[in-house]
């Protein structure tokens, strides 16, 4: 090691090349440790980009003897510097001894060392397409951008896919469903010139449109039907946001306009219920309902949550490393991350009427007979006059903790279970609104408290009571609500928090946006001024990061590969140039994403076939020069509704409540205490698509899970795809795969009646193709073997299909069962082509 | 496509279409790797070598969710009795946070006796006799301390080493490290018997890890593993003849499009069934001799389910699954500590120490590194939810000092580490984290905590997140 050291100095003497400071020292000073020791942070009170007080761990001439050195050279964990990431290199150190040996020139002259400002912080700027040799290639200016990259590599596009193949990955990249046969036909048949871009046009005008783009939205609000945590209560009306999504992708809503109504549309002026709703994106945050849980800390971390979620999903950044210090590797300040912070700090939750079409006239219409009813009921029990002297007790246990332990418990758990509880015990009853006091009379009844426990006969009543009311309730017409936020003028001021901890509060902080991004304008700070400056001109992020997701969802891989991460730390885009023209074209189509979609998926880049290339296999493994297309997974709601779709089950009805498909035993049973309870859909409900699954967090659907479905928690922009013997078995062996295996054999041997073209036809239905000559014989020699197998073994025959079909025998039956589970099972029936 | 690409494709074709349908695919990778398809990627659960000589192979990861009482079962301490019904000195309590009680709850001194076991003299309570006949293999820690003080977000600390979301749980973070042995089962098993925890699913999640990785749940009742047997009409040849067919459609589909992922699917296909073969002979017990079945109480109420996963863990361990989860929930004695104490020790003691000396016996403790533990321990302090029922009487939550034990893979079992004070409240000597004891079991298995990482967000994530140093004194020389 020595001599290897030694042997670089001798080196680099021998080179006789002078290190030069501003050359060789100030660059890896800002490189690798003015992150802790610069202008924004000054750990230990040493900073290196400022002589003076660099010199605290130099001596000039005696590099030996210099702090910095003995630092750098260490090994010893906690103590050698950097702290994180790679040691310096031999090189590295070797030109800090040599440059301090030479006396650690630092000329007066040597500017402030300004790290050079990060690709993704500088404005967009649109290059115009590049020229290049195979000019027929070129269909829009994204494959220009493409064509140049590969010619520079000497390298040719990749033929386009055939036309099956195509309408096959277009149809699940736009909609989410494979073609039918129809449509296959259809689009064969079409010899006009624009047959392709005809086709596009009517999968965006697809409503299955807004539900397959709404998934990867849903990724990034994480989205989820239960609160989360410990006790992971239901959300009834989670849906209304999803609802909202699904409808303003299919209206397609402009991304600006999207952006400004999900975290602001409360704060737009007459606001609309459905601009409300929008804002339902940030009560995607987890709920802990734990009853221990400190209501401070529980809402600073939803803050947190929903700061951290808004700076990844419109700004490609990590700032959650600001949340405890200065963030290490990007130019976010602690102070920039409360300033953040602060846009959420008055936002709170609050449930709003919001009904559905149709729905408000039978509710009104049966609202006074119920009021009437329920105030009847409460006055006949008393209930008014016990929940006041509940509530009396509450607050007075709330103002006098520690003198009762009943009661302590008791307000415990109403603190925990009870949405708004801070304004039932400080505030004041009287100006309560009517859904108030009828809500917390309803928690009243549901939690006696232990004074009326205790007197047998009164608590017997009261339980007759909630009976009473919620039949009252269950007779009312349905009158839907939704989650949304408003702004509690109450809460003014905000706070950096310490080390990111709840309890530290440091320096009072306004809200504002990143100092190392353009300002914000006007004078009003708050959700709607934020939001407008995500998709102002001025900030270059948004539409960067946006249009990056959109590559990554039709190529596999953004082109910027961590499409969380825009910042230092994240990877440089492949293709910039072509990046800031996706971002640029974004914005001047007036934040059409349908439009983007459009440019995306008729590219020649796009249309090119899946097919490996054995020459570009080492060179370029992961397809990032995109001289081809890639076979992708499809992700887990698509595996199901592929399935679905195939066999005729699908029910395709769009938006709507989420639904519980069938679930083995054991699942739910993981939530605590056995408190998550599966209540299977029926009826048609049982076959809606993916997307429609009640999301539970802590005892999520299996298929969601084994197929890399976020676990929603936390935002995210992009999945995985895993590959393992769960899938394997969960396609195999799961009932709701079973079932549509015989609804598949049960529709080919329906709709087919001709038994030579029959496998043709299922085959076809699941992959868009006929099968190969080889493919056919294979299938052929299985569907035999089945049938001979079957004849001797009539009652495994018999449970294959239980039921009869005219001119099928049942061991015919029960072949083409198992014929198509094989489909079902195939690799390139789960992948988009 | 030139014609010698085409012509190399119908080549390679024509030679899966002459070896018939019972090529390998570890074959079939092995000439796609040849052909110069070097993309063909590794397995993710290959066995991977750690950073140094591990002590340990495998985890039996023993989570008593919920917090049992150290108090009632691994500490006694008995100048609580001194203060009976009195509340704490203020000093303790000033700072304190706690999730029901007040500060001023009354001391709740234990009813059980304690007395010394084994050759080194560990003092455990009479409610886990048979604990006590194996107090020489374990190391009983004194002095664990945590950073959460609710249910979730305590069990995602322990887990995954930090409360946010979104992390690789220790399961997760072993097999990513060390990958499976087993060739059948899945590298990381999770069983449960009784009611669900806290934490769910996050408890055994692989996080931003790719979820090859994830904990894969064994079930006490139906299918032992999510849809491993097959539907009703469909026997194991009629199960082999559709895999058979589906390998052969999907090989073709390989040499059609030279995607490796199709390789990678008939290879998750394969091991699927291997699965479905290897489940029965995993639960079938039908070879264990009746002492060893008598030993861990199968069969015996009220500790059968238990019992039975302790055997399934020794089992699965045997037969190469690199991290067994075993959980118990609930030890949330809030309410009736006596009673429902007395319930959790009379399911698991008995099979718990089976455990061990089962694999003492076999000569499998040595590789095989045992955590038996919650998220955090039990106040001093009583609790009361309802004043008229003294049997009511339970303990809140307590971070501050707990007990967790260690036995086998580089553990020094046979002794005590660390102290608490007089009344159990604060640590007087050796403080671990639950950092510190993610660092030292990593060490177990033969990893440099701060070195097993994973990339995301920008940066290397680790199981110990910033913090952890390996506690030397819970290992073997």
């Amino acid at each position: 090691m020595r001599l290897t050291i030694l042997g670089l100095v001798v080196a680099a003497l021998a080179c006789g090349a002078p290190v030069d400071f501003e050359h060789d020292v100030q660059p890896l000073f800002a490189k690798r440790c003015s992150g802790c020791h610069g202008a924004q942070q000054q750990m230990k009170g040493l900073r290196l980009d400022d002589r003076e007080s660099a010199m605290k761990v130099i001596v000039p001439g005696n590099s030996a003897g210099s702090t910095l050195i003995v630092r750098v050279t260490s090994t010893k964990r906690g103590f050698a510097m950097p702290p994180i990431g790679a040691p310096l290199t031999e090189a590295e150190i070797a030109n800090l001894r040599a440059w301090i040996d030479a006396g650690a020139k630092w000329p007066a002259t040597a500017a402030k060392a300004v790290a050079p400002k990060h690709w993704s912080f500088l404005p967009v700027h649109r290059s115009p397409a590049p020229d290049v040799r195979y000019r027929a290639w070129i269909r829009n200016p994204i494959d220009a951008f493409v064509l140049a990259k590969l010619e520079s590599e000497n390298i040719e596009p990749s033929p386009e896919a055939d036309r099956r193949t195509l309408l096959r990955r277009v149809s699940y990249d736009l909609t989410g469903l494979p073609p039918t046969p129809a449509e296959v036909d259809a689009f064969l048949a079409d010899n006009r010139p624009d047959a392709y871009e005809r086709t596009v046009d009517r999968l965006l005008a697809s409503p299955h449109y807004g539900e397959r783009w709404a998934r990867h939205w849903l990724d990034l609000a994480h989205y989820a039907d239960s609160d989360g945590y410990e006790k992971d209560r239901g959300r009834l009306w989670a849906w209304r946001y999803r609802q909202w999504v699904i409808d303003a992708l299919n209206r397609d809503m402009p991304f600006d306009e999207f952006t400004i109504e999900q975290l602001a549309g409360d704060l737009l002026a007459h606001a609309t219920v459905e601009q409300q709703v929008a804002t339902g994106f940030l009560r995607n945050t987890l709920t802990n309902r734990e009853a221990g849980v400190d209501r401070a800390e529980a809402r600073f971390e939803q803050i947190i949550n929903r700061t951290n979620t808004v700076s990844t999903t419109w700004l490609g950044l990590t700032v959650g490393c600001a949340q405890c210090h200065n963030h290490k590797f990007d130019p976010i300040s602690h102070k920039d991350y409360y300033s953040m912070f602060a846009f959420f700090e008055n936002a709170e939750e609050q449930n709003i009427d919001a009904p559905l079409p149709g729905e408000v006239r039978p509710y009104l219409e049966a609202l006074p007979e119920y009021r009437a009813a329920r105030e009847k009921l409460l006055a006949e029990y008393r209930i008014p006059e016990f929940e006041a002297q509940w509530e009396a007790r509450l607050k007075q246990a709330y103002t006098n903790q520690g003198k009762d332990l009943e009661w302590d418990f008791q307000l415990t758990e109403f603190r925990a279970g009870y949405d708004g509880e801070r304004k039932i015990l400080t505030g004041d009853a009287t100006n309560r609104s009517r859904r108030e006091q009828d809500r917390l009379i309803d928690y009243f009844v549901d939690h006696i408290g232990p004074d009326f426990s205790k007197n047998k006969a009164l608590a017997e009543s009261l339980k007759s009571v909630r009976e009473k009311l919620q039949a009252l309730a269950a007779a009312l017409p349905p009158y839907t609500q939704a989650p949304v936020m408003e702004t509690d003028t109450s809460i003014s001021q905000s706070h950096i928090h310490l080390g990111g901890d709840y309890k530290n509060v440091g320096d009072p902080v306004e809200p504002n946006t990143l100092a190392i991004l353009p300002p914000l304008a006007g004078e009003q700070h708050d959700r709607l001024a934020l939001a407008r400056w995500l998709v102002s001109p001025s900030n270059p992020l948004t539409a960067r990061v946006t249009v990056n997701r959109m590559w990554q969802e039709f190529f596999g891989i953004g082109l910027v590969r961590t499409s969380e991460d825009f910042g230092t730390q994240g990877e440089a885009p492949t293709h910039p140039e072509l990046l800031d023209w996706l971002a640029a074209e974004f914005v001047d189509s007036g934040w059409s994403m349908k439009q983007m979609h459009r440019l995306i998926v008729t590219s020649a880049a796009y249309r090119q076939s899946s097919h490996a290339r054995k020459e570009l296999e080492s060179r370029d493994p992961e397809n990032r020069l995109i001289a081809r297309q890639s076979r992708l997974r499809l992700p887990a709601e698509l595996v199901r509704d592929a399935a679905l779709s195939v066999s005729g089950l699908l029910n395709p009805e769009i938006g709507g409540r989420s639904v519980k498909p069938p679930q083995p035993k054991g699942v739910a049973e993981l939530g605590y205490a056995n408190s998550v309870k599966w209540v299977e859909s029926k009826g048609a409900d049982a076959y809606r698509r993916g997307l429609y699954i009640h999301y539970q967090r802590t005892t999520p659907y299996p298929l969601l899970s084994n197929f890399d479905a976020p676990d929603s928690n936390t935002t995210c922009t992009r999945r995985r795809r895993s590959n393992t013997p769960l899938q394997a078995l969960n396609l195999l062996n799961d009932p709701v795969f079973f079932e549509a295996a015989q609804a598949l054999a049960r529709r080919v041997l329906l709709e087919d009646p001709q038994p030579q073209t029959r496998l043709d036809y299922a085959f076809e239905l699941c992959l868009g193709r006929p099968p190969q000559a080889r493919e056919r014989e294979r299938l052929s020699r299985y569907l035999d073997s089945e049938r001979t197998a079957f004849l001797t073994d009539k009652k495994s025959a018999a449970a294959m299909l239980p039921f009869d079909i005219e001119g099928t025998t049942p061991d015919q039956r029960a072949a083409w069962v198992a014929t198509s589970r094989v489909l079902l099972n195939l690799d390139e029936f789960i992948t988009r082509e | 496509m030139d014609v010698r690409d085409f012509a190399r494709i119908q080549s390679r074709r024509a030679f899966f279409r002459t070896c018939g349908f019972g090529l390998e695919t570890a074959a079939l990778a092995h000439l796609l790797a040849r052909d110069g398809r070097a993309s063909v990627r590794t397995d993710p659960l290959a066995p991977k070598k750690p950073h140094f000589p591990p002590k340990a192979k495998n985890v039996i990861f023993m989570f008593m969710e919920g917090a049992p009482s150290q108090i009632d079962l691994f500490d006694p301490k008995p100048a609580l009795e001194k203060m009976q019904g009195q509340a704490l000195p203020e000093s303790l309590t000033k700072q304190l946070k706690l999730a029901f009680i007040k500060k001023n709850a009354a001391v709740l001194a234990s009813p059980r006796k304690f007395e010394h076991y084994g050759k080194c003299g560990m003092e455990l309570s009479d409610y886990i006799p048979n604990l006590a006949t194996v107090a020489d293999d374990i190391c009983l820690v004194r002095s664990m301390h945590t950073d959460a003080f609710n249910h979730h977000p305590g069990q995602l600390l322990l887990m995954t080493g930090s409360t946010q979301f979104g992390r690789p749980t220790f399961g997760a973070w072993t097999v990513y490290g060390l990958g499976s042995e087993s060739e059948n089962l899945p590298g990381f098993v999770v069983l449960s018997s009784g009611v669900g925890t806290s934490g769910g699913a996050s408890n055994f999640m692989s996080g931003f890890l790719p979820s090859t990785y994830q904990g894969v749940m064994f079930r006490g009742s139906g299918d032992p593993i999510l849809y491993l047997s097959n539907p009703e009409a469909v026997t194991k040849d009629r199960q082999r003849a559709a895999l058979d067919t589906i390998r052969d459609l999907n090989q073709e589909r390989l040499a059609e499009t030279g995607d490796a992922e199709i390789a990678a699917r008939i290879n998750a296909y394969e091991l699927a069934f291997r699965m479905q073969m290897a489940g029965p002979e995993l639960l079938d017990f039908s070879k264990e001799s009746q002492a060893t079945l008598d030993m861990y109480g199968i069969g015996k109420k009220p500790m059968a389910p238990f019992a039975t996963n302790c055997l399934l863990a020794r089992r699965m361990v045997e037969r190469g699954v690199r991290f067994v989860m075993l959980m118990h929930a609930s030890w949330d004695q809030h309410t009736y500590l006596n009673r429902d104490l007395k319930k959790n020790c009379d399911i698991t003691d008995q099979p718990t120490a089976a455990l061990i000396k089962d694999l003492k016996q076999r000569g499998m403790l040595d590789d095989t590194l045992i955590i038996w533990g919650g998220e955090f321990g039990r106040t001093p302090m009583v609790e009361i939810r309802k004043t008229s029922d003294p049997e009511n009487a339970g303990r809140d939550h307590h971070p501050l000092a707990y007990s967790m034990f260690l036995s086998g893979g580089g553990i020094q079992g046979g002794q005590v580490v660390g102290k608490t004070d007089e009344l159990g409240f604060n640590i007087t000597e050796d403080p671990i984290h639950v950092h510190d004891l993610q660092a030292t079991l990593l060490k177990c298995l033969g990893f440099d905590h701060t070195r097993l990482t994973y990339h995301y967000m920008g940066r290397d994530f680790r199981l110990t997140d910033v913090a952890g140093n390996v506690v030397d004194k819970l290992l073997r020389a």
